[in-house]
C-alpha cells in the first residue's frame, strides 16, 4: 500500500470540503472495495477521509410509501433489518447476498453504489425499483445515475448521504453468483412499481441497465411466458474469464424468468 | 504515524501505526496477538476473521486507524477465564476439539469468530445445518475439513444455548 493520511471528518460539510479541496484524495466508507485496491496499489489517494463518524450517513427509515437508507448502512443492516424485510423483502434478499457475513458487515450500500462495480448488487435495486439517490447537494433519480464501468453521476467530491427506495406492489432479485467470489457474474431485479414494471440488469453490461422489451410485455402480461422468447443480443455485454457474453446473455433471460416466477 | 487507542479482550491497548497499517498487521505484529492468521491477504478466506463492536469481521481488511475507539475481541479473549490467564475452553473451542474440526488449524481461529457470530445472529431462533454451511461462506479450509466443522458450530451452539434442529 502507498502511504497516505487518514482523517475523520466531523460533518458532512467538513467531509464534502477537504475532500473537494483536493482531487486526489479519497472517501472511505467501509472499505471492502477501496482497501483491497489500495492493497493492490491500483489507487495511491494523498489523504483518505474516513466517513464512518457521521451520525448524517446512518439509519434506516421506513414510511408509508418509502425505505430510506444511509449511505453508511451495512449490508448487514439492510439484511436483517425487520422494517425492509416487511416492506421490500426484495431488498434484504439482494443485501444478504452480498459477499460473505463478514463483508455485509462492513461494506455499505453508499460504498457500492459510488463506485458502481458492475458486478455489484445494489445497482439492481437502485434500477430495478426506481430508487432516488441523495447526496450532499441534490437529488438524482436512479435512471440517470450509472453511466458506465466505474463511472456514475457523481461530481468530484460529491457524497451520497442516502437512498430512498419507493415500496414496490412486488418485487424479486435473482443473482448467479460467481462461486469464489460471490460478486454477480449476472443479476436480475423485477418489479411491479406504481410507474409500472421496472427489468434491472447488473453483471452483465459495462453499469446496470434496464430492460425495456421485458418490461414492456410484463406490462401486459406478468407472467413467466411473456418474455420467455425475448431474446438478449450479447454485442454489448461483459466477455471475460469467468463468463462469455453469450452465457451472460442467457443468464439475463434465466434470472428474469427466475424473478418473475417467484412473484408472478 | 497516528495514535490510536482502542480494547482488546476487554483491554485498553494503544500504539503508534502507519495509516496504512491493516488491524491484523496491529494485532499480530504491534500487540503479539498471533492468533489470528492471515491466509489470503484478500478478504476471501476469514481465517483473520475478529469481532468489531461484536460483529464479525476480516481484519486483514480494515485499516488500524479505523478500530481507534473500538472494541475489539481476538481468539485470545473469548475464553471464559482467558483474560485472567485461564486455560479453559469456550464453549464453541471445546466443540471443535470434541468434534474433530479442524485438520491444520490454520482457519480454526477464523472459523471460531465466525461461528460465535452465526450464534449471535441466531441466539433467538433455530439453527439448521443449512444455515451453518451457508453463513461460514466467508471462511475457507484448505484441508476441505468442512463436516467437522459443520458438526462443531452446531454442538457449539447448541452447548450455548441455542435450539438446533
Amino acid at each position: 500500500m502507498h502511504a497516505f493520511t487518514y482523517h475523520r471528518p466531523t460533518s458532512v460539510a467538513d467531509a464534502v470540503a477537504k475532500r473537494s479541496a483536493d482531487a486526489d484524495a479519497s472517501y472511505l466508507a467501509g472499505g471492502m472495495t477501496l482497501i483491497p485496491t489500495l492493497k493492490q496499489r491500483l489507487a495511491q489517494p494523498t489523504q483518505v477521509f474516513d466517513l464512518a463518524g457521521l451520525a448524517d450517513l446512518k439509519g434506516i427509515v421506513v414510511t408509508d410509501g418509502a425505505v430510506t437508507i444511509g449511505a453508511m448502512a451495512c449490508h448487514a443492516d439492510v439484511a436483517l433489518s425487520a422494517d425492509v424485510r416487511r416492506v421490500i423483502p426484495a431488498l434484504s434478499d439482494l443485501a444478504g447476498t452480498i459477499g460473505d457475513p463478514q463483508v455485509r458487515n462492513r461494506g455499505t450500500i453508499g460504498g457500492s453504489l459510488a463506485n458502481s462495480d458492475p458486478s455489484a448488487d445494489y445497482p439492481a435495486a437502485v434500477l430495478g425499483l426506481g430508487a432516488t439517490i441523495h447526496t450532499n447537494t441534490r437529488q438524482i433519480s436512479g435512471d440517470d445515475f450509472f453511466k458506465g464501468l466505474f463511472e456514475t453521476a457523481l461530481k468530484p467530491g460529491e457524497l451520497i448521504v442516502k437512498v430512498s427506495f419507493p415500496i414496490p406492489k412486488r418485487a424479486a432479485y435473482m443473482k448467479f453468483p460467481n462461486p469464489a467470489s460471490r460478486y454477480a457474474v449476472v443479476g436480475v431485479m423485477v418489479a411491479e412499481t406504481a410507474q409500472g414494471v421496472r427489468v434491472a440488469v447488473i453483471g452483465a453490461g459495462a453499469c446496470a441497465f434496464r430492460l425495456s422489451a421485458m418490461e414492456t410485455a410484463l406490462s401486459k402480461s406478468f407472467s413467466v411466458a411473456a418474455i420467455k422468447d425475448i431474446a438478449i443480443p450479447a454485442d454489448d455485454l461483459n466477455n471475460d474469464m469467468h463468463a462469455t457474453a453469450e452465457y451472460r446473455a442467457h443468464l439475463v433471460g434465466v434470472m428474469a424468468r427466475r424473478a418473475v416466477a417467484a412473484i408472478a | 504515524m497516528t495514535k490510536i487507542s482502542l480494547t482488546v479482550n476487554g483491554t485498553a491497548r494503544s500504539g503508534d501505526v502507519e495509516p496504512r497499517t491493516l488491524l491484523v498487521e496491529f494485532l499480530r505484529n504491534h500487540l503479539g496477538l498471533t492468533g489470528t492468521h492471515v491466509g489470503c491477504d484478500t478478504s476471501q478466506c476469514g481465517a483473520c476473521t475478529i469481532h468489531l463492536n461484536g460483529k464479525p469481521v476480516k481484519s486483514c481488511t480494515i485499516l488500524a486507524v479505523q478500530a481507534d475507539g473500538q472494541q475489539l475481541t481476538t481468539i485470545e479473549g473469548v475464553a471464559p477465564t482467558a483474560q485472567q490467564g485461564g486455560d479453559a475452553l469456550h464453549p464453541m473451542q471445546a466443540a471443535f476439539k470434541e468434534c474433530h474440526g479442524l485438520q491444520c488449524g490454520f482457519c480454526t481461529p477464523g472459523m471460531v469468530m465466525s461461528a460465535l457470530g452465526i450464534v449471535e445472529r441466531h441466539k433467538n431462533d433455530q439453527l439448521t445445518e443449512a444455515i451453518v454451511r451457508h453463513e461460514l461462506e466467508g471462511n475457507l479450509c484448505r484441508c476441505t475439513g468442512y463436516q467437522g466443522i459443520v458438526n462443531a458450530v452446531l454442538m457449539g451452539a447448541k452447548n450455548m444455548g441455542v435450539r438446533v434442529a
